[in-house]
């Protein structure tokens, strides 16, 4: 059975339908992601997992047992926000210990298990200190432990790490994995960033307009986005107009606007005559200079350097083809110095096999 | 000579007048008045010259009677006592009325609380005098309230009490009068929690009687420590209600001051009162000021 059931729930606001019949299963300690854009419906998701908020239709289970009508401080899952939101007048152990005395737990049992809350943060000295006087990182470890301290059947992340910068998120990041993996509390985490989601995640759902656009493990989103908004969403691609000219035995035959003839890797469904896009990322394009001397691929095309960007570990190159489409590959940057291998206005060669990318029906 | 930095002068030309006026009209008065404590009254009111001859029958110089004076009579000590525990009742009575108001107006909609707010405030907009009058008439034994209260007495077999000239009128227009001064630094306090905190509270939780004392009440101490002070203080000093809604027996210390100085004609012992209370006053703050940092001190 799974932990947490959500069947077709509904949440309609006044002109607007914020969450549009969406069906999930989350098991017992899994790290999973509520991933989309701002009002895609995330966060009400999450209000109506935790309580503050009631479907219009559908059910929500825990353990297999409807929350309809349990009030939020009834149900065993508990929330870190946004804006952690510590209380400003308790000590860092005092705000730790807060669920466990809600919960009536004896004194000497809330001491043992707020050390041992704040040990696994890394933040025992930290323990008499109040709110203000911490760093933002900090902080968010206080709202962590104060989260996990009484053993929640389940952890609710609201976009945790949107408050941190670039460098202590990817620290704060490795340290969330480890700590989901080490207390086993199952995590759902809110977050409008892909990278985010397919760093952290074991599955991740994509949420778009109140609904789940995919549902997958990130590298399969990734590698398989299900149409042009989950391609579009998780990480950068090339998309392409195209349509199919023939379905073979083992590939696509696509005619791609301003490529020509594409084969691209089978997909369940798809037949011939239909349009969509041709999606490829631009680290499964080859850019090769005009006379280099490599194995020919099956799908090639000549365009010229238009733009680049340095990135510092890659430079992306954009390429403009002869009727003017644009594409986009990247490279490794990894001898030293090196910034990159072409000059706006290059003529290049552009490459990739047939088995990577992807046809997007519409 | 040094030169003085454009920055020091502007701040010199901002804060320059405020400063004088408080010299001379809060400062110098105070320093007049500390001094007339140590003087000897005129023989026609006002003081007595402290040097060179006075009128006949008139002490001249200076002295410590007043305050030797107020220390040997047991009766001025009694009317302080008094007074602080009229304060006292008066400050908690605010609180319990104007909490539940100041809560109710902090989570209103936010286009209705400014509508709230000049509500509270609308009494200021009449006189003060006449508002204590209108008391009075509410108060009085011929009124409904009056009549009701003493028929249900008189039902149970008891005998008749007057509502009004009493120390319960004396309470009752105190903090009437003071209400707002209690119910705006709260809600100001109140206005600014953050909401998200309720919620965490809630999520890892704690009932609705829990998330009040554990979070709501104590982020909202400051909000009441200076609405106490400003409803203690002024009451602590005040003449006219006791004069009016008080009886013969409810003379507190502002009635006391003030008679020295329109009846009896005595400023200097006046002004050795308005002293003691000041002192007290100060020492009172300094005792809340202690016993706050020692609660900061006591949570790390």
């Amino acid at each position: 059975m799974a932990l947490l059931e959500i069947r077709n729930v509904v949440r309609r606001f006044a002109s607007f339908t914020a969450v549009d019949g969406v069906s999930l299963s989350i098991e017992v300690g899994e790290f999973f992601t509520l991933l989309g854009p701002s009002g895609c419906g995330k966060t009400t998701l999450l209000r109506m997992i935790a309580g503050f908020d009631a479907p219009d239709e559908g059910d929500l289970l825990l353990d297999g047992q409807s929350l309809r009508g349990i009030p939020p401080e009834q149900r065993p899952i508990h929330t870190v926000f946004q804006s952690y939101a510590l209380f400003p007048h308790l000590t860092v152990a005092e705000n730790v210990a807060f669920p466990l005395r809600m919960a009536k737990v004896v004194p000497d049992e809330i001491r043992r298990r707020v050390q041992e809350a704040l040990a696994s943060v890394h933040l025992l000295e930290k323990q008499k200190h109040l709110p203000h006087e911490l760093s933002g990182g900090q902080k968010q470890r206080v709202a962590l432990a104060r989260g996990l301290v009484n053993r929640p059947r389940l952890l609710l992340l609201d976009e945790p790490l949107g408050a941190l910068d670039a460098k202590l998120r990817e620290d704060m990041q490795m340290e969330l994995i480890n700590l989901q993996k080490t207390v086993g509390v199952t995590f759902i985490f809110v977050t409008h960033s892909q990278a985010e989601a397919l760093a952290l995640s074991h599955r991740i759902a994509v949420m778009n307009q109140g609904r789940v656009e995919q549902l997958d493990e990130p590298s399969r989103l990734y590698g398989f986005p299900r149409n042009r908004f989950v391609a579009d969403f998780i990480g950068k691609i090339n998309m392409l107009d195209a349509t199919v000219t023939a379905v073979a035995a083992d590939r696509l035959l696509l005619e791609v606007a301003g490529v020509g003839a594409v084969s691209a890797p089978l997909k369940a469904g798809v037949q011939s005559g239909q349009t969509g896009v041709f999606a490829v990322r631009p680290e499964q394009v080859q850019l090769l200079a005009e006379h280099a001397d490599a194995p020919a691929a099956a799908n090639e095309v000549r365009g010229r350097i238009l733009d680049f960007l340095y990135i510092g570990d890659v430079t992306t190159y954009l390429v403009q083809l002869s009727d003017g489409t644009r594409l986009e590959a990247l490279l490794p940057n990894s001898a030293p110095g090196r910034a990159k291998f072409f000059e706006a206005g290059d003529p290049v060669i552009l490459r990739w096999s047939a088995e990577v990318g992807v046809f997007l029906h519409e | 000579m040094s030169k003085l930095a454009p920055a020091t002068i502007t701040r010199w030309v901002v804060s320059g007048p405020p400063t004088l006026f408080m010299l001379l009209f809060f400062l110098a008065p105070s320093l007049i008045m500390v001094l007339a404590s140590f003087r000897y009254p005129g023989a026609f009111g006002g003081l007595a010259p402290v040097f060179g001859g006075g009128r006949p029958g008139e002490d001249t110089g200076l002295t410590l009677e007043n305050y030797q004076f107020f220390f040997s009579d047991l009766l001025y000590t009694e009317i302080f006592l008094k007074s602080l525990l009229i304060a006292l009742i008066s400050t908690l009575a605010c609180i319990l009325m104007a909490y539940p108001l100041a809560l109710l107006i902090a989570r209103s909609p936010k286009r209705h609380r400014d509508l709230m707010v000049l509500l509270v405030i609308l009494p200021f907009a009449s006189n003060f005098l006449i508002r204590v009058y209108a008391l009075m008439i509410l108060l009085g034994p011929q009124q409904a309230l009056a009549s009701t209260i003493n028929g249900v007495l008189a039902a149970f077999g008891c005998a008749p009490v007057s509502l009004l000239f009493s120390t319960f009128a004396v309470v009752v227009g105190m903090v009437y009068v003071h209400l707002p001064f209690m119910v705006l630094p709260l809600y100001t306090n109140l206005e600014k929690h953050d909401p998200t905190l309720l919620d965490a509270a809630q999520d890892l939780g704690a009932s609705a009687w829990s998330r009040f004392w554990r979070v709501t009440f104590p982020l909202s101490l400051p909000g009441i420590f200076s609405g106490s002070a400003l409803v203690f203080i002024p009451v602590l000093g005040m003449f006219a209600i006791p004069d009016l809604l008080g009886g013969t027996r409810d003379i507190l210390i502002g009635n006391l001051i003030k008679d020295q100085f329109l009846g009896t004609r005595d400023w200097p012992f006046g002004s050795m009162l308005s002293i003691m209370l000041t002192v007290v006053v100060l020492a009172l703050a300094g005792l809340a000021a202690r016993l706050g940092q020692r609660k900061r001190d006591g949570g790390n």
